[in-house]
């Protein structure tokens, strides 16, 4: 049995050599310490846009010494929150996910809060918006940092020769590229009498009433503008006032001068309607231009993405974000953090914006002019607005401010548009709230 | 010490050997083969369709927030719901009426076909069963170009005889019309292939019998046909009525329950409540509401075939 002593000199050597150990630390990153990690991408809608992330995520993988694995995920079919809600129930799969709108609140028990990412990303790219805060934001954690690829607002989409011909509204003037827009006169009110005077002319706004995104987003943003919210930010139903029963007589006239299909119009209705030449305006981010600049370019070229009309309430415009959240369970989260950093930078994010021709929308104030949007034509300038460079209009969500997991069942049971299209087809105004309250005291169950 | 070992191993020996042997009788038993060769499809249903369907039963009982045990919390709840018992309604009017329809299209296709000449008639069955084997998702694709409500070609033909335009996945009426009309056109080609072979196993003397006796071509069908097709007409209802209560793509593809929900059915409503609304708990309680009712038509179509076999 022999015992080793340790000497007082060797006792001091250890400690002094475990102290510089730990003094150094710090600036040796997690992420540097290799392992693997996995990432699933929404899928994009345009051509050639994934490469840009994966040749980002490349760059850090090889950077960082890290086994990296991307999966692009798409939407169509619900594949990706099929996916999320397998992954969530497994408690296993992907360690970072890009969600949707309401998926990270839908999820937040099983999210690893990043406030430490977003605190240094704010600090470096600037503020991010109202609607990113409140899907992305639980607690005063942050459930996942915004996302660029896929983030969109769906403003209006015009057709600058059929609104000067019959509607009289030169839009290029309204929302000038390159400088502020002069769109003081853009009201709910001009928007009727020009919704009025292309059907007469015979190419209707092409503004879907089912039960798609699309159509309720833009319900949402028009019930906004009348103040008129079915759900307070507290909870409480607020269904039956003033400014929903404005909102509603208000698309009540509105309807009148739409197509008369629009009730079984879907996300794809819209951006047809634009293509085909038949409609004036749609409610849609860049993609129905991007597809007219391909298959119908006498289209695009009279195309032009210009900001929301204001209510009595204000201006409001869908914004739609993604986000990058990363699962509790993943084994890896120092590096899922430094990767989420490192698709935030600047540089990264004009890359993401660029490869998809101006579709994406990055959340952070400091990164709304960047040149793609400028340049992107034809006509040149037609998304210089897109991206809302002037903060011209607050951007939101349908259902908002209702609690998160309240309103993405009033959103994805469309409860607007459906309540829009009863009191359209003749129903009662009072049934119709009444139906509309009834709907939404379910939708309350925790 | 050794004696003992050598004891015990010829005991385990013997042991081994009688083992060895009954394995064997075992295995040489018809039905222990079946079972092997069967076990790996019991496995699979047992992976795919047991643990699931316990699973979701467990998930039912569950609250939103699947932390907390509600027992039959989430059936209460939908039963006060007004969009409950709309689906419930709309699911039992498209099950019905396009099992209805598919089986009567398919009874009378299957006679058509019977009466074609042996020698054309393959091509006939082949070409008859092209929308059964294309998968729904890929074929609905194709209605729902169909029916668009802008661009519909059914509209664009009709047009040319003044007709329309009709809003086939617009208006309430002309959206269920149009997704059973779908599930119908899917359908009847199993009804058909099903009565087609049961026609070929009704026994010519029977016909011949009923001609002397001065039967009619309906008398034939009656009295003859009809009862020596019954159980097949019954099986075959009931496997399409529990397909059919459970369809998905057609509806999600062509309406997405709309307009106006007039169109959900219970799993497109599960969808939507639990997946899209993130509340899988209840999703799960309406997917499962399907189960007591088909149970209760299963139990009578099947009584009543039991019946007729034993009176056979």
């Amino acid at each position: 049995m022999s015992r080793k002593k340790l000497t007082r000199r060797q006792f001091v050597a250890a400690t002094a050599a475990t102290s510089a150990a730990m003094i150094t630390a710090p600036y040796v990153r997690g992420a540097y310490a290799a392992g693997k990690l996995s990432m699933a991408f929404w899928d994009h809608w345009v051509p050639g846009a994934n490469k840009a992330s994966t040749d980002l995520c490349n760059e850090w993988a090889a950077k960082e010494k890290v086994d990296l694995t991307i999966d692009y995920i798409t939407s169509q079919g619900n594949k990706n929150i099929l996916t999320i809600a397998a992954e969530a129930q497994a408690k296993s799969g992907h360690d970072i996910f890009q969600m949707p709108t309401w998926w990270p609140h839908a999820n937040a028990e099983n999210i690893e809060p990043v406030n430490d990412v977003m605190d240094a990303l704010i600090k470096q790219n600037g503020e991010v918006n109202g609607t990113v805060k409140y899907l992305g934001q639980a607690g005063g954690k942050w459930l996942g940092v915004p996302a660029c690829v896929g983030s969109q607002i769906k403003g209006p989409c015009s057709r600058i020769d059929l609104m000067k011909k019959f509607a009289n509204i030169d839009v290029q003037a309204m929302y000038p590229a390159g400088g502020p827009p002069k769109a003081d006169n853009w009201t709910l009110d001009t928007f009727l009498k020009a919704a009025e005077a292309c059907y007469k002319g015979g190419v209707p706004f092409g503004i879907g009433l089912g039960e798609t995104s699309d159509c309720v987003d833009t319900a949402g943003a028009i019930f906004q503008s009348f103040g008129g919210h079915l759900v307070d930010a507290k909870g409480n139903l607020t269904v039956k006032t003033d400014e929903v029963r404005q909102a509603l007589d208000y698309y009540k006239k509105l309807i009148a001068f739409l197509p008369p299909d629009v009730s079984a119009w879907d996300d794809a209705s819209n951006n047809k309607w634009l293509v085909s030449g038949k409609g004036a305006l749609i409610m849609n981010p860049p993609s129905a231009w991007a597809v007219a600049k391909r298959d119908a370019p006498q289209v695009a070229e009279q195309c032009w993405t210009h900001g929301f009309p204001s209510g009595p309430k204000g201006r409001f415009a869908p914004f739609l974000p993604f986000f990058w959240s990363l699962w509790s369970f993943s084994k890896n989260k120092e590096a899922a953090k430094s990767l989420l950093l490192h698709l935030s930078q600047p540089a990264s994010v004009e890359k993401m914006v660029v490869a998809s021709g101006g579709y994406d929308l990055p959340a952070f104030e400091n990164l709304t002019k960047l040149k793609v949007w400028a340049e992107e034509g034809p006509p040149k300038g037609t998304l210089f607005h897109y991206p809302d460079p002037y903060k011209h209009q607050t951007l939101s969500i349908a259902a908002s401010p209702a609690p998160p997991k309240i309103a993405q069942q009033i959103y994805f049971q469309a409860t607007l548009t459906k309540m829009c299209l009863r009191y359209a087809q003749g129903e009662a105004m009072e049934k119709t709230l009444a139906w509309a309250e009834g709907e939404c005291e379910g939708f309350m169950r925790s | 010490m050794a004696d003992v070992a050598f004891e015990q191993s010829r005991i385990a020996s013997a042991g081994g050997v009688r083992r060895r042997t009954s394995l064997h009788n075992a295995l040489k038993r018809k039905s222990t083969m079946a079972f092997l060769m069967t076990l790996p499809l019991i496995l699979l249903i047992l992976l795919l369709v047991v643990y699931p369907a316990f699973y979701a039963v467990h998930l039912a009982t569950l609250n939103k927030s699947m932390a907390r045990f509600v027992g039959f919390g989430n059936f209460e709840f939908l039963f006060k719901r007004e969009t409950f018992w709309l689906v419930v309604k709309q699911s039992c009017i498209f099950a019905i009426s396009a099992v209805f329809f598919k089986a009567l299209i398919g009874f009378i296709v299957a006679h058509f076909v019977h009466n074609v000449p042996a020698k054309g008639q393959r091509k006939w069955r082949g070409m008859l069963l092209v929308p059964w084997v294309i998968p729904p998702a890929m074929s609905t694709l194709a209605w729902l170009w169909l029916f668009d409500p802008s661009y519909s070609a059914f509209n664009y033909t009709l047009s040319a005889f003044g007709i329309g335009p009709i809003p086939w996945t617009g208006d309430a009426g002309w959206a269920r019309f149009s997704v059973i009309l779908v599930n119908i056109w899917y359908g009847a080609p199993f009804f058909m292939i099903m009565y087609l072979a049961a026609l070929k196993s009704v026994p010519e003397q029977l016909y011949e019998a009923a001609a002397i006796d001065g039967a009619n071509w309906w008398q034939r069908i009656w009295y003859v046909t009809l009862p020596m097709m019954r159980n097949i007409i019954a099986i075959t209802a009931l496997f399409s009525l529990i397909v059919t209560f459970a369809n998905f793509d057609i509806v999600r593809i062509l309406t997405s329950g709309g307009p106006l929900d007039h169109t959900h059915i219970f799993a497109t409503w599960a969808f939507r409540v639990g997946i899209e609304g993130s509340d899988i708990p209840l999703g799960a309680s309406v997917s499962l509401f399907m189960v007591p009712i088909l149970a209760v038509a299963a139990i009578f179509i099947l009584r009543d075939v039991t019946k007729r076999g034993n009176e056979a």
